[in-house]
């Protein structure tokens, strides 16, 4: 019930207060200063007014008030900068700072604490000091100072209420107590994930980064560079501002952008040291003559010099550049295929397409994508018209029910999963749907285990029991969908009690979650990888639009569809046309009207057959049809299924040119190596998975001769002999918007000044469409089409020689195939060596102890690694991140695609596990 | 067994009863208030004190995160977190104890058992707690409690008795 602004008077003047506001709100909005501690005024930070810094005093009361806790009222007289207020918040800073190390020994002398003790001019304290208390260095990236704790207990908000991780606690009473970690640990042995929040709210430096503080917990005095920018990490899109010195990023703190809210994650915050690593690439490498490729063969990514020889950018620029030409001029542009990347900028990705589309002359162009959400798209192209997400999943806060399934944001998208977990909080029922017992599932109202692969089983009943019930939006269907009749048809069958033995959840429990969601006011699902990596991954996607579809929960607030997505610029790039099918803006290679408009805007004839994917590609080079490649930031070599027959298919080509920051193993195979910039080195755009397109800057300079890529592109377009003149990724961008609908009312001018703007955008002077498709389909006809989904086993399924279920995925803190990560201190410490998770029974049945070796093995090859418990996994499974290079689980994986979005069954294929004898 | 029912197992079958008692107390999805009649009944099936797995054990069963049960036990003087004698014995400090001679008492019990406030007997008998808040007997200060019971109006010889009378 709002009851409109109430008008009070701050310091004698008329102000007003919105709904909510407290008076230290209105202060800071009209700008007047009142200290604070347990307060931060940051977003998802409730107020607590226990330190009592920010008294001010309210005529007509006995007592002065803690302004951030206290709500105006109507013509309420509030003085701030009375002697009374002013002394009293004076005397609280002394009394704390009696209790501070000295400033000169501070653990970071510019905290908040100190900052405001300078402006109210205290220096000294009257008060005699606690006794000392002893630090805990005990984590690898966070030290524990509670010498400087004044228990305001933002920390404990931060960890439990902002990214609701249950971890700090405020432990014992009275003079007794104390910030903890679980019950009492050292942070470092406590159940911690490390994302930092607590460290960024602490007030007083009582929790800092190891990286700004000596041994001693001694600020370093070094003057630290600011730079806003975007994290490098996932589809979150978290903006951060990096601090620089001495050439290195030393800490990262999170901004208020509209997808992170100042949060961070671990990767983002502490994962940042690979930009130094020494086994950065600064020099251009060519492969020496007495290094034959091998599809075996490793090379020491410290000393790449026993493969290759240095050169100069000149000679290896011609290198590539002629080798891709010459295979060209022999053998057709289709001899040749690019593998751009989902780790660059926008206009990276778009200058890479268009090279190949007009510098090679073919659509072989395609990027990681394919590995993730092709069949996602596929679907949501069918399905709705469009394959970016219809919500940003902050739209979970006006959710009443959320579906979350195949997907284990937690450790893949940290930040969203707050969002999650806080409306979780406020009221929101949670489903959650997944073979695994995903870290969320905590907080879930209904957990569905499900047998793995039994996705489209499941999905059906949940449909089927909709239609059955009579709990289907008739009018949603009616005005906004096509194909209703024959989905009823179809799922006639697909009964809960039909499908209850397959999918391994009982029908009441189906029914239960079917009439959940369709009851719900406003409901919204997100999917990852679960969904997607199947061979029928298109179907299981299918199922999902479906279900929103008939239900009406696609369009307004609090509902949508979607898909998480994985890589920071998964959807930009994708956007930018960096597959194999589409131009820029998914205007299909094969139809006229797009091939024509393209031609006319570069000036020149373009390849009318659509190229071939990621992993069609690999097969191409094996039949001899492709003989060159260009791969900028990616790693097939590791992140291919069957990865033995990717990097059999490298090692065979005629010349390979890698683009990239180490010597991945895709680079193991490279006739020519491009030392290129890392995310925090560039200038450009990227767009995350709530569509938000946002500025990235460079916070640091390419080490040695390491260049910009979108220069490297343009060297190899020239030599190629293209006549490319950008100056500036500002021009690539230029070019985007006038053949992209999808950027219209973005400019870089626009991105530079306000940070991100959401797309599609209706104006220059308008924020951009957050919910989309309210009003209908970019479809011919402006309907959601309905397409039934038979449930179909996976490809290969168990049987007595290879009777486990081998699934991969990722885990917080590697990031995909490990290059960075696996160079990152902090998170190589926190997780160093390959491990495989089976649940305890399992381990128990097989005879290997936690912590053992074992080897796992399935019809394509087999890994080495060691065994952990963890009871999130069914059993009859097994769970290997594709992160280690010493034990790549590619080697194991089912390269069977899925027919429509060609996206390859990383999520299921059979194996067996033996243990290894102690060595 | 679920991960869940394997933590909840170490629970007993008559704590756990226990706690449904108090769990439906209150109303439904404010089981969190039962969190302190939840680790009186763990403590008291442990003998005399808690262990993190048992804290646990109540998280999962009344579906709070574990540091929410772990503050609670710090927090309240009547639960132990360590190992400790059998009979719980805590004599009373607060203001009008202190100004009729608890300070006394609490030296002669210290010096009667031969252990210091906060430690137990080494035969695993008396537990000697650390300090004890008022316990609202003020009218017949000093005051003791040995586990559940009052004694008043305390003397040095009255102590001795009452020490030398527990089994």
């Amino acid at each position: 019930m709002s009851q409109g602004p109430i008008r009070f008077y701050l310091d004698g003047a008329h102000v007003e207060a919105g709904e909510g506001e407290s008076i230290w709100d209105v202060a800071r909005r009209v700008g007047t200063s009142i200290p604070h501690l347990c307060h931060s005024g940051r977003s998802g930070y409730r107020s607590d007014g226990n330190c009592r810094a920010c008294m001010v005093e309210i005529e007509g009361e006995r007592v002065l008030a803690a302004s951030c806790v206290r709500q105006p009222t109507p013509d309420m007289k509030v003085h701030t900068q009375t002697d009374r207020a002013s002394d009293a918040r004076k005397l609280v800073f002394e009394l704390l700072m009696a209790d501070q190390p000295e400033r000169e020994q501070a653990h970071d002398p510019e905290s908040e604490f100190w900052q405001w003790s300078d402006k109210i001019g205290l220096a000294a304290s009257r008060f005699t000091s606690r006794p000392v208390v002893p630090p805990d260095q005990s984590h690898v990236a966070m030290g524990v100072f509670l010498d400087s704790c004044i228990h305001c207990n933002l920390c404990v908000r931060a960890c439990r209420e902002v990214q609701v991780n249950d971890v700090i606690g405020m432990a014992g009473r009275g003079h007794g107590s104390k910030i903890v970690f679980d019950f009492d640990d050292p942070m470092g042995d406590s159940t911690c994930v490390a994302c930092g929040e607590c460290v960024q709210a602490c007030p007083t430096g009582a929790l800092v980064e190891k990286s700004l503080v000596d041994e001693q917990g001694r600020a370093w005095a070094r003057e630290l560079k600011n730079v806003d920018s975007i994290c490098p990490y996932c589809g979150v899109g978290c903006q951060v501002t990096y601090q620089v010195a001495d050439d290195h990023i030393v800490a990262v703190q999170g901004r208020d952008g509209p997808a992170n809210k100042e949060r961070l994650c671990v990767k983002g915050r502490f994962g940042l040291d690979y930009l130094r690593h020494p086994h950065r690439l600064t020099r251009p490498l060519i492969r020496r003559e007495d290094a034959p490729k091998d599809a075996a063969g490793y090379v020491d990514p410290s000393n790449p010099l026993s493969h290759f020889r240095e050169a100069s950018w000149e000679e290896a620029l011609h290198r590539a550049a002629s080798g891709l030409a010459g295979i060209r001029d022999e053998h057709g542009g289709r001899a040749l295929a690019g593998f751009g990347s989902a780790k660059g900028s926008n206009e990276e990705a778009f200058l890479f397409q268009k090279l190949v589309r007009t510098g090679f002359g073919s659509n072989n162009v395609d990027h990681c994508t394919r590995l993730c959400h092709a069949s996602s798209v596929a679907a949501l192209l069918e399905g709705i018209g469009s394959g970016a997400v219809t919500a940003p999943f902050t739209a979970v806060a006006e959710a009443d029910v959320i579906i979350v399934i195949g997907a284990n944001p937690t450790e893949n998208h940290p930040v969203a999963a707050t969002f999650f977990k806080q409306a979780v909080k406020a009221g929101a029922k949670l489903i959650v749907m997944d073979p695994r017992g995903t870290a969320l599932k905590r907080h879930a109202t209904h957990v569905l285990q499900f047998t793995p692969g039994s996705d489209v089983a499941m999905l059906n009943a949940i449909i089927n029991v909709i239609i059955s019930e009579n709990l289907w939006d008739g009018d949603y269907v009616a005005r906004h969908t096509e194909g209703f009749e024959n989905l009823r048809q179809r799922v006639r069958e697909f009964t809960p009690e039909a499908m209850a033995p397959i999918c391994g959840i009982e029908a009441e429990r189906l029914r239960e979650v079917a009439r959940c969601y369709a009851g719900a006011g406003a409901g919204i699902i997100f999917w990852g990888m679960g969904i997607s990596q199947h061979s029928h991954g298109t179907d299981n996607a299918r199922c999902l639009i479906a279900l929103a579809s008939i239900t009406g929960h696609i369009g307004r607030p609090g509902t949508g569809l979607h898909p998480l997505r994985g890589q920071n610029n998964v959807q930009g790039a994708s956007d930018a046309g960096l597959i194999p099918m589409f131009f820029p803006d998914y205007q299909a290679v094969d139809g006229d009207d797009p091939r024509a408009r393209f031609e006319d805007a570069w000036g020149t004839s373009l390849d009318p057959q659509r190229g071939l994917t990621v992993v069609e590609i690999m097969g191409a080079i094996h039949a001899g049809e492709i003989r060159g490649m260009y791969i900028m930031g990616e790693n097939p070599a590791m992140s291919d299924p069957d990865v033995q027959h990717a990097r059999r298919a490298l090692a065979t080509l005629e010349h390979l040119v890698v683009q990239d920051l180490f010597m991945t193993e895709t680079a193991f195979h490279a006739d020519v190596v491009l030392p290129a910039s890392a995310w925090p080195e560039k200038e450009g755009t990227v767009t995350n998975t709530n569509r938000q397109v946002q500025l990235g800057r460079a916070a640091l300079d390419p080490p040695g001769e390491a260049k910009q890529d979108w220069w490297i592109i343009q060297e190899l377009a020239r030599g190629l002999g293209l006549d490319w003149n950008y100056t500036h990724p500002r021009d690539v961008f230029a070019e985007m918007g006038s053949l992209m609908p999808s950027l219209a009312h973005i400019s870089w001018e626009r991105l530079e000044k306000e940070g991100f703007v959401t797309y599609p955008c209706p104006a220059e002077d308008q924020p951009g469409t957050d919910i989309v498709f309210g009003d209908g389909f970019p479809r011919e006809g402006g309907r959601a089409l309905l397409v039934p989904a038979v449930p179909t086993s996976p490809a290969e399924v168990p049987d007595a020689e290879y009777p486990l279920v081998l699934t991969t995925g990722r885990q917080l803190e590697h990031w995909h195939t490990g290059t960075m990560t696996r160079r990152t201190a902090v998170l190589d410490e926190l997780e160093p060596e390959a491990v495989a998770s089976l649940s305890a029974r399992q381990l128990q049945v097989l005879g290997a102890e936690p912590g053992g070796r074992i080897r796992v093995t399935t019809r394509r090859g087999e890994i080495e690694l060691t065994a952990r418990c963890d009871n999130s996994v069914p059993d009859g499974a097994v769970f290997i991140a594709f992160c280690y290079a010493e034990a790549a689980v590619n080697k194991l994986t089912n390269p069977v695609l899925d027919p429509y979005g060609k996206i390859p069954e990383f999520k299921y294929c059979a194996c067996k596990v033996d243990v290894l004898a102690e060595s | 067994m679920t991960d869940a029912a394997n933590k909840t197992a170490l629970l007993s079958e008559h704590t756990r009863h226990e706690i449904d008692h108090w769990v439906a107390k209150f109303p439904q999805g404010r089981q969190r208030s039962a969190v302190i009649a939840a680790l009186r009944a763990a403590q008291h099936q442990n003998e005399g004190y808690l262990t993190p797995e048992l804290m646990d054990a109540i998280a999962e069963y009344l579906d709070l995160p574990s540091v929410q049960v772990y503050e609670v036990a710090s927090f309240y003087s009547m639960f132990e977190t360590d190992p400790v004698g059998r009979i719980h014995v805590s004599v009373c400090t607060n203001i009008s104890c202190m100004l009729n001679g608890s300070e006394s008492i609490v030296e002669h019990v210290e010096k009667k058992l031969g252990i210091k406030t906060g430690e137990s007997t080494p035969d695993g008998k008396i537990f000697l707690k650390c300090e004890e808040e008022c316990l609202a007997a003020c009218n017949n200060a000093p005051m003791m409690m040995v586990d559940h019971k009052y004694y008043e109006n305390l003397t040095p010889e009255k102590v001795d008795e009452i020490l030398d009378g527990l089994e």
